[in-house]
This record gives C-alpha cells, sequence and structure tokens, in this order.
C-alpha cells in the first residue's frame, strides 16, 4: 500500500435506527496505520457506525471521507466488511468460496493460497462450507481480509467464535494490516491488544 | 468489471446446479403441472391440442415464479449481499449477472423441456418450433421483470407469495404474446399475427433487459438501507 497519508476522516455523524437516534454529532480522524476500537453497550450503534462507513447503512447528517484513497473509488470499494453475518455459501467449498471472493472483488489468484494458509484452513481446502465450525467459518469469512489487500479493515466482532489461537492470529494479521499502513475500525468487547489504537466509546449513558 | 461479472455469474448457476439450489426444481414442477392438466380436463385430444400453447405458457410462468422469491433472498440472508455491494459492481449490474443466471438455470431448461411436455399435451408438432421459439424470446423477461420483484421483497420473511403477486400482473403481456405467437401457427395462419406476436415478445424481453436491472437494484438500495 503507498498510500500512508491515508486518513479516516468522520464529521457529525448521524445515525437513525427505526426513527430512534442511536447517535449524533459523532466525529473521529484515522490516520494510516492506527485501529479505532468501537466499544459500548448493545444498542449503542457500533455496528450500524461500520455500515454506515461501509456504505451499507444512510448517513443522515454528517460526511465520512478516506482522504488520500483512491479518487475513482467508493470508501465501500476500499474497505473489508467483515460483518456478523459470514456471506458463506453452506454448499460451495472452502476453496471454491475464496476463489469466488478474490475473483469477485478482482484480487489476485496468488495470494489465495497465502491467504488459506494465514487463517489456518489449508488442510481443509476441498470441504463444503457445510461441514465447518462456526469458528472455521469465521475464519474462512476473514481471510478475504488477507486473500484481497483494501487500506481499510472494517470488523463487527471479529473475534466472535475464534479459539484462542486463532484469535492470535488475528491479532497478528490486524498488526501487520496496521504496521502495512491500513485502517481498522474494529467493534469488540474483547481487548485485541492492537498496537496504535484508540478507543471511540458509543453510547455512553444512552442505553443503560 | 467482466471478472467479478462473470465470478458471480458462474456462482450463480453453480449453487443452483448444486444440492437445494433449485435449478431442477422448477423442470419437475412444470412436469407435474402438465402432466395433470390432461387428468383435470379430460383426455379429449382436440381440446387438449388447442389448449396445449396456453397451459404450457401458464405452466412455464408458474415454474419460473417459483425459484424467483431465493434471488435475492438468500444472499440477504447470509450477508453476501453485503459483500456483493462492496465489490467492482454496482448493483444494476449485480441484478444483470444474477437475473441472467436465474434464466440459464431455469427459463433455458424450461424451454428445452417445453416440447417434450407438448407431447403429453398431444401438441400439434408443427406448432412446436414456434412455441420454442416464442418461448426463448420470452423467458428472459421472466427473470428480468421477477427480479424486480424479488429485489422488492428480499427483507420479507416468506415473501415469495407477495413477489408473485407483485410480479405476476407484469407477466401477461409475455403470457399473452407467447401464446400468440404459438397459437397463431396452429390455427393456420402462420404469417403476420403470429410473427407480429413474436416481434412484441422480443420487445417486451428487450425492455425487460434494461428496466429490470434498474428496478432491482433501487429496490434493493431501499432493502439495504
Amino acid at each position: 500500500m503507498t498510500t500512508s497519508d491515508l486518513r479516516l476522516i468522520a464529521c457529525d455523524l448521524t445515525c437513525l435506527r427505526g426513527g430512534r437516534l442511536v447517535f449524533e454529532g459523532l466525529s473521529f480522524e484515522i490516520a494510516a496505520g492506527s485501529a479505532l476500537v468501537l466499544t459500548g453497550p448493545n444498542g449503542s450503534g457500533k455496528s450500524s457506525l461500520l455500515r454506515q462507513i461501509a456504505g451499507l447503512l444512510d448517513i443522515p447528517e454528517g460526511n465520512l471521507l478516506l482522504k488520500g484513497g483512491d479518487g475513482e473509488r467508493s470508501i465501500a470499494e476500499q474497505s473489508h466488511y467483515v460483518g456478523h453475518l459470514d456471506a458463506l455459501k453452506p454448499s460451495m467449498s472452502v476453496i471454491e468460496t475464496l476463489r469466488f471472493h478474490v475473483a469477485y472483488l478482482e484480487g489476485e489468484r496468488a495470494l489465495i493460497d497465502p491467504a488459506l494458509e494465514a487463517v489456518a484452513l489449508g488442510s481443509l481446502a476441498d470441504l463444503p462450507v457445510a461441514y465447518l465450525s462456526a469458528g472455521q467459518k469465521r475464519r474462512l469469512a476473514l481471510a478475504r481480509l488477507v486473500a484481497v489487500p483494501r487500506p481499510l479493515w472494517l470488523l463487527d466482532e471479529p473475534s466472535v467464535a475464534l479459539d484462542k489461537a486463532s484469535v492470535e492470529r488475528l491479532q497478528s494479521l490486524m498488526n501487520t494490516h496496521l504496521r502495512g499502513g491500513g485502517i481498522i475500525v474494529a467493534a469488540t468487547h474483547l481487548d485485541l491488544g492492537l498496537e496504535r489504537a484508540q478507543e471511540l466509546r458509543l453510547g455512553a449513558g444512552v442505553s443503560a | 468489471m467482466s471478472r467479478a461479472f462473470f465470478a458471480l455469474l458462474l456462482r450463480d448457476i453453480r449453487l443452483a446446479a448444486g444440492v437445494g439450489g433449485g435449478g431442477g426444481m422448477a423442470v419437475f414442477f412444470f412436469l407435474v403441472v402438465v402432466a395433470i392438466v390432461p387428468l383435470g380436463v379430460g383426455p379429449d385430444r382436440p381440446m387438449l391440442e388447442r389448449l396445449a400453447p396456453g397451459m404450457l405458457w401458464v405452466a412455464l410462468l408458474l415454474a419460473a415464479l417459483l425459484t424467483l422469491d431465493r434471488l435475492f433472498q438468500a444472499d440477504n440472508e447470509d450477508g453476501s449481499l453485503d459483500l456483493l455491494s462492496a465489490g467492482p459492481l454496482p448493483l444494476e449490474l449485480v441484478a444483470v449477472a444474477k437475473s441472467l443466471a436465474h434464466w440459464l438455470v431455469t427459463g433455458l431448461p424450461l424451454v428445452i423441456a417445453a416440447p417434450v411436455l407438448g407431447l403429453l399435451l398431444s401438441l400439434p408438432p408443427e406448432t412446436m418450433p414456434s412455441l420454442i421459439l416464442a418461448m426463448l424470446v420470452g423467458t428472459p423477461a421472466l427473470s428480468f421483470i421477477g427480479a424486480v420483484g424479488a429485489a422488492l421483497t428480499v427483507g420479507i420473511r416468506r415473501g415469495g407469495l407477495l413477489a408473485s403477486l407483485l410480479v405476476l400482473p407484469f407477466y401477461i403481456p409475455v403470457l399473452i404474446f407467447g401464446v400468440g405467437a404459438a397459437s397463431a401457427a396452429s390455427a393456420g395462419f402462420e404469417g403476420e399475427a403470429g410473427r407480429q406476436a413474436l416481434l412484441l415478445l422480443g420487445a417486451i424481453t428487450l425492455g425487460s433487459l434494461v428496466i429490470g436491472p434498474f428496478g432491482a437494484a433501487a429496490a434493493l438500495r431501499a432493502n439495504l438501507r
């Protein structure tokens, strides 16, 4: 990644869900190589904020800007959003799934095998997704972070269902991404042990 | 961009062909519906001959509807739609790829099955070519119009029925001109009437190819928000 002057800037963001004001006046700025960890009680808008950044949810008021990115592409096209749903098809095998992700996101085929190794699914490559455990499915969903390099990672509770070894692997992947000048926005209840992370606490006092 | 398009097209075809994908289901439904028609109306051959093009078209419409509701819903439920909207393809082209895949795995097999099922209804052999031609021209419209209905009901549980109600009225022109093109040939006046019906059917298909994806993409965007 050559974009070392990358910045994600949010200015006075507002979020409405079903007529309810989730948050308003939210501003933050993240520089290349650092992470923003979203914390807060359930319903405080962590997932909604991630979906807003990923372009999957309307932003009624406020601005969101990825400075120093590719001006030709939207933020969604420069980011990976890994949400609660793993976006996997039970009848496709592990390797087919990743091949599809790489082809669809127009990444490089050469990175498919390293990505499988990075999430330790190499030995299960030919197994249909239907037979994977919840943690293995999550790892497969995370594999596209490695398989298709994009500067911005939007992770919603990425460590859910992962065992200890997998959480450590995820930590090292995230830290490698940060060292390479990437940006991570992650919602989590767990301390992910990220270098250069700042915390954004949402909805303090809104929902008890 | 074309790489992503073909990746999505191939994935959808593979998924439909696989277990529980519903690719073969429509053809079997088509077979069953056509097979029970003679049981219902009686084995009167001249009557069956007259009914055949219309019955085949109605059964084909219903079979196409059967698989339509899962077109976007499955992707919405497992989060794939989020991934699809993060790719280089605009949602309009996502809708084109998915509608095209739906036609290839549902519409095309139905057209191929139609002549065989026509025999069950004692469809006159001389009507066969014009019926198949009409179905080949008309069925893409079913997938592309249907995609709008499927996209509108993407977030609704058991939205398949609602999608059918929304979409069926828009299938009526396809039905009318499809049957028109086929039965004009069997009624003996091949020339003008059949050709006009076929041309109108082609116009409907071309129109739906253009309008359908935009409608579907707009509905998907409204649903994502």
